[in-house]
Parts: structure tokens; C-alpha cells; sequence
């Protein structure tokens, strides 16, 4: 508190923005540990069970297989759209008519409803009647994304690639545009060559939007849904039952509350975690 | 090293420019002499950075060629044509150490080992950025980074010409004289030719050996700092350079003479020829406008403060003089007459001076 006043008046002020989290987070997050600690058998009847239900998750080899599933999936999609998000921002005019025209094409997919997005590839892939399945079926290629785990996978992973490199893209692509062109202009008079402007240039300069980018899509696809659920269903099998949607299916299809809670809380840290240690790993040297 | 001649050029950011004003350059032919220290002065606007980018390669200008010596370089990069410039905000890669900054230009272009490392240091020394060598120079205040765009320019044996693009403007007040009197110094230790752009007259003044004033896209005067003083060749230059700027005052030639007020003013030379002009000027410095017993009748109306002189406003019916009257002596109130240098009194037609100031 050097030199600062404190005024315990502006507690007031941060008021209503307390309450508002205490009602859509921390109430909601209090529920769930109290679950996550007790068994009941319905009529609001609760049973003390401790960390029961935490032991039987980190145990079960179900948590295992989805668990390993989301990480899987999600390294695929930071390796693929991260750096394809940065070569079309890269590749993106920088002025001129087209800037609008491209940003727009960019855009469209972010507006599209997640459930339309796996309702749109599900029918678009299909074997029989889909442009996408009949296309590579024509091809020779023998796929049926409702059999065959791969090409479940490589649907969903595609899928993913169309909905959300965008967002990389205009997030890289606005990083791009705050380089003054003295920047441009200083490497070309030093003989620098693309990839040394890439390196020295452009990379640093987007660094922070491109932690956001990152932090972002590791967020969102590790938490993935909606789009998986309606193309795959999680199958064929388990084969795309990422963790959410074994979450779903542990606390609404088999109506267990104690584990679904208890698993709820390990997921919640996992990804705390996890955004914890890519921020850390990409800020560093941002201090020195 | 080479000279520099930019021969009939024009630039307009239009792509087809019809009428005068959409050319941002307009006819101009320059040489600049291998070795000089030159300053491109003028307001923001008025085309001087243009015109450092046409010399840079960075822009190709619309018409004309640029010569260095005897090669033609219009359609060369910046990069083949051995040329630096250190721009408005200090570029650095961020990532680099001051070192690598400083090297990355030799590295480019294969100059590698013991040769590049020596000159790094020596570069370094000079710009009394040792000490700073292994930082990071993403660290380093606007100066310090201001001093590495430079030494990146600096290191490169091959360089024809080093441009500043007002170099000191996100610099501290109290650094800028330092710096300024540091690039005069390394002016005289390396040699090579500098083009100093700014729109501040003290900079360029005190860097430059010949200063060159640019006015909505036109050189209208190229001289040293006493040639531009003592004889603006446009009434702009009288404006822009001295402080206050030259009296400019409505006149007319009648006989072979200036008249103002009525009255026969002596002038430096007498406007003989007019050319048919639309306005017909007198310019004379406050400097060399005095307080005198007879001349023109004036009323004084404003005597400022600047130190070691006054500067005194008076009025002969809708013009305004200003002169300076040094401390100590007396300044008349109310009504008074002034007499005008001869020597420094010039008559201009539609700008220009009369008499061997027709073009630039």
C-alpha cells in the first residue's frame, strides 16, 4: 500500500460484481464439492463419503481412456491450427480491398452455433450422401466416419480445424498489423531475409496475442462438447468420448452425482493447471 | 561512397496525378556531395520523408532517376543499394541481444568471425554502447535504442549514405543535445554522407553543413545556415528559419524601387525586373530593422521579453513589423519610425526573391 490511499468505500462499487460471481460461479462450484463428497439416493438425502468419489476417479481406467483422449485431441489441433492460423495471417493482405473481404471469410465460421457446426459436418461427411464422404469414398478410400475410429477422428479433427483456426488467424493476423512499418522497412535495409523477419520481427511482435490464441483454444478444445457430441455421438465405441462428454454421460446418463462431481473438480484443476504452465512457459523472458 | 544525384524527379502517391497538388514531389533535381552533412528541413507535410524513401529505395519514384555516382539505383531495393536510416521510432529486434543487433546487418549480408566482431566493438565504442553488448535490447531506454538502429547502420563498411528520419523525436530534451552533438562527431570520425530530415530549424542548423528547405513538395532553397539567415531565397525560408521569421510586407516597385508606406525603401538589389508578378513582397530579418529618428512611421504595439534582447511589434496601417532591440536600450512608445538594413532588405515576386532567387 505505498503512496496508494485506501478507500474502503470502493469496496462498494466492487459490490455487485461479487455477487454476480457468487451467483454464476462460486454458488454453482460449492454444489458441485458438495456432491463431490457425498452419495445420495435421491429425496435430498445425502450420505458422508469423503474422498471416496475422488479415489474411485483417479483410479478408474475409464477417467484414463477419455482423459488420455482430450489430450490427444487437443495437442493434434494446437499443432495443426496454431501454425496453419499464422501462415494464413501471414499470407493475408495487409491492405487494400481485400483486408474486408478476407476478415469477413474469417469470421464466418466463429458465427456459426456449435451444434449447427457438428450437424453441418456430420451430414457433410456422411459415407452415403455426404459431399465430403462420398468425395473420399469416390476417391477409393474406404471411409465411414460412424464405423471407423480414424476416420471419426480425422472428421472431428477436421471439423475443429474449419471451426476454430480463425480465431488464431484474426487474433495473429491483428498482432501483425500493430508492426509499424519501420520495422519492415529497417530489416529490408539490413538485408534480412523472410524467415529472419518472421523470427525477429513478426514472431516477437505477436507473441502476446499469439499466448491468448494459444491459452484459448487450449481452453476451449480441451473442454470440447457440443460438436463432437452431435457428429459422433462419442463413438463408434468410446473412440471420440472426450472428457466432457464422458462427464455427460457419467452425470446425466447414469445420474452418478458423487463421481461426476468428484471428476468435475479433477478436470477443473487439470485445466487450471495446464493454462497455468503455458502461460508461464510463453511469458517467460517477457520480465527480463 | 559515392555522390548522390536525384535527376528530374517527380513522386505522386496517386496513381494517375493530374493536377499539381497531387504530386507530393514536384520537379526537382539535387546533388548531394559524397561526404556532406546535410539536413532536409521542413514542415510535416511538405515531403521530406518522400524524398528520403525515394533516395532509400524504399519508395520508387514516379519520374526521374537516382544516381548514385555514376549507377543508376531507381529500381534497386534498399538492400542493394548500401544505404542506412535510422527512422522516427527506434527499431530493435526485440529478441536480440545489443550485440546480435549490431552484427545482424554483417551476418546478412556474410561477413562473419573476427572482422565482424571487431567492428562491432569499435561501433560500439563509438556510440558508448560497450557496456550494453550482452543486454537484451529490448531492455534499453528510447535512446540507447536509438543508438543501435544507428550503430546497425554504423558497422556496414559499404555504406553510400546514412539517412535520419527525425531521429530525436521520442528522445528526452536533455538527451537530444547529446545525441545531436554525438552524430556531428561521428560525422567527422566516419565520413559518409548524412541526410538529417526534421522540421525543427535548431537541428538542423546545428547538424548540418548545407540544409536543404522543403515546402509543399518543393527544394526552395539549398544553403548553409547563413546562407539561408542572410539570404532566404523564398519568403517561406525567411519564415520557417530564424526566430522570430523574416517581416514580410506588401510593396510595391515603382522606378527601379521598392515602395512601402509610401516611401522609397532601399533594397540589397534593386528590382529591376518583376516579371509581371502577382505580389510584390519586402523581407528583412527583425534583426536588421532598427529604430531611427526618420523613416517609416509606425505605432508600437507589443514589446516581448526574450532575454537578451526585446522583440518589439509595430504597425504601419494593416502591417505588422517585429524587430529586436537588444537589452539596455531604449524602445520609443507610441509613435515611432524605423529604418531597414539596406544590405539585408530583399524584394520577392510571388515568393521568390528578386534577382538571382528565381529558382532553386
Amino acid at each position: 500500500m505505498n503512496g496508494k490511499t485506501s478507500n474502503p468505500k470502493a469496496w462498494l462499487f466492487v459490490l455487485p460484481v461479487v455477487a454476480l460471481v457468487a451467483f454464476n460461479a462460486l454458488i454453482p462450484l460449492m454444489t458441485v464439492v458438495n456432491y463431490s463428497v457425498q452419495e445420495t439416493f435421491g429425496d435430498n438425502v445425502f450420505f458422508w463419503e469423503g474422498v471416496k468419489w475422488f479415489e474411485q476417479v483417479l483410479h478408474s481406467d475409464r477417467f484414463h481412456a477419455s482423459l488420455g483422449r482430450q489430450m490427444t485431441f487437443t495437442a493434434i489441433i494446437l499443432a495443426i491450427e496454431v501454425p496453419l492460423g499464422i501462415a494464413i495471417a501471414l499470407a493475408m493482405p495487409r491492405r487494400g480491398v481485400w483486408v474486408s473481404v478476407c476478415l469477413v471469410l474469417m469470421a464466418l465460421p466463429l458465427l456459426i452455433p456449435w451444434n449447427v457446426v457438428g450437424a453441418m459436418w456430420n451430414i457433410f461427411a456422411l459415407p452415403d450422401i455426404g459431399l465430403l464422404g462420398r468425395m473420399i469414398n469416390g476417391l477409393g478410400i474406404d471411409y465411414n466416419f460412424t464405423q471407423q475410429p480414424i476416420a471419426a477422428w480425422f472428421t472431428t479433427i477436421l471439423m475443429d480445424v474449419w471451426h476454430w483456426t480463425s480465431l488464431v488467424v484474426l487474433l495473429c493476423y491483428a498482432g501483425l498489423r500493430s508492426i509499424p512499418d519501420a520495422y519492415y522497412q529497417a530489416a529490408k535495409i539490413d538485408g534480412a531475409s523472410g524467415w529472419a523477419v518472421f523470427r525477429h520481427i513478426q514472431l516477437p511482435k505477436m507473441k502476446r496475442v499469439l499466448t491468448i490464441a494459444i491459452l484459448l483454444r487450449f481452453m476451449d478444445s480441451f473442454m470440447i462438447y457440443t460438436e463432437p457430441f452431435v457428429l459422433t455421438g462419442g463413438g463408434p465405441g468410446n473412440t471420440t468420448t472426450f472428457l466432457s462428454i464422458d462427464l455427460v454421460k457419467i452425470a446425466l446418463g447414469q445420474f452418478d452425482l458423487g463421481p461426476a462431481a468428484a471428476m468435475s473438480l479433477i478436470y477443473f484443476l487439470i485445466v487450471l493447471l495446464l493454462c497455468w504452465v503455458f502461460y508461464t512457459l510463453m511469458m517467460r523472458g517477457e520480465q527480463q | 561512397m559515392a555522390r548522390i544525384s536525384l535527376q528530374d524527379l517527380r513522386h505522386s502517391y496517386l496513381p494517375s496525378p493530374r493536377t499539381e497538388a497531387d504530386w507530393a514531389l514536384k520537379h526537382m533535381s539535387v546533388d548531394w556531395s559524397d561526404g556532406g552533412a546535410y539536413a532536409l528541413l521542413g514542415p510535416s507535410g511538405c515531403g521530406k520523408t518522400t524524398l528520403l524513401n525515394i533516395i532509400s529505395g524504399l519508395l520508387t519514384p514516379t519520374e526521374g532517376r537516382v544516381l548514385f555516382g555514376d549507377e543508376d539505383v531507381t529500381d534497386m531495393p534498399p538492400d542493394r543499394r548500401n544505404i542506412a536510416q535510422v527512422f522516427q521510432f527506434p527499431v530493435v529486434y526485440d529478441t536480440m541481444t545489443v550485440y546480435d543487433n549490431l552484427i545482424f546487418p554483417l551476418r546478412n549480408r556474410g561477413v562473419s568471425g573476427a572482422d565482424a566482431d571487431r567492428k562491432v566493438r569499435e561501433i560500439a565504442a563509438m556510440l558508448e554502447l560497450d557496456d550494453m553488448l550482452p543486454k537484451r535490447a529490448a531492455g534499453l531506454t528510447a535512446d540507447g535504442k536509438q543508438k543501435i538502429s544507428l550503430g546497425r547502420g554504423l558497422v556496414r563498411s559499404d555504406v553510400n549514405v546514412i539517412m535520419f528520419d527525425e531521429p530525436l523525436t521520442v528522445i528526452d530534451p536533455h538527451l537530444k543535445w547529446v545525441l545531436r552533438s554525438k552524430l556531428k562527431e561521428l560525422h567527422q570520425r566516419v565520413g559518409s554522407t548524412m541526410i538529417y530530415v526534421t522540421h525543427d530549424q535548431t537541428e538542423a542548423l546545428t547538424f548540418a553543413d548545407q540544409v536543404v528547405v522543403m515546402h509543399e513538395g518543393t527544394v526552395v532553397q539549398i544553403g548553409t545556415p547563413v546562407d539561408l539567415f542572410e539570404r532566404p531565397r523564398h519568403t517561406f525560408v525567411g519564415h520557417f528559419i530564424g526566430s522570430p521569421g523574416m517581416n514580410v510586407l506588401p510593396c510595391t516597385v515603382d522606378g527601379g524601387q521598392a515602395v512601402f508606406a509610401g516611401q522609397a525603401v532601399q533594397t540589397a538589389d534593386a528590382p529591376t525586373d518583376t516579371n509581371g508578378a502577382k505580389t510584390l513582397e519586402i523581407g528583412v530579418r527583425p534583426e536588421f530593422v532598427s529604430f531611427a529618428s526618420d523613416g517609416i512611421p509606425v505605432q508600437v504595439t507589443k514589446v516581448s521579453d526574450a532575454g537578451r534582447y526585446r522583440i518589439v511589434d509595430v504597425q504601419h496601417d494593416a502591417a505588422t513589423l517585429k524587430l529586436l532591440v537588444p537589452e539596455g536600450e531604449d524602445i520609443p512608445s507610441g509613435s515611432a519610425h524605423i529604418r531597414l538594413d539596406p544590405a539585408h532588405t530583399r524584394v520577392y515576386a510571388d515568393g521568390w526573391m528578386l534577382n538571382g532567387g528565381a529558382a532553386a
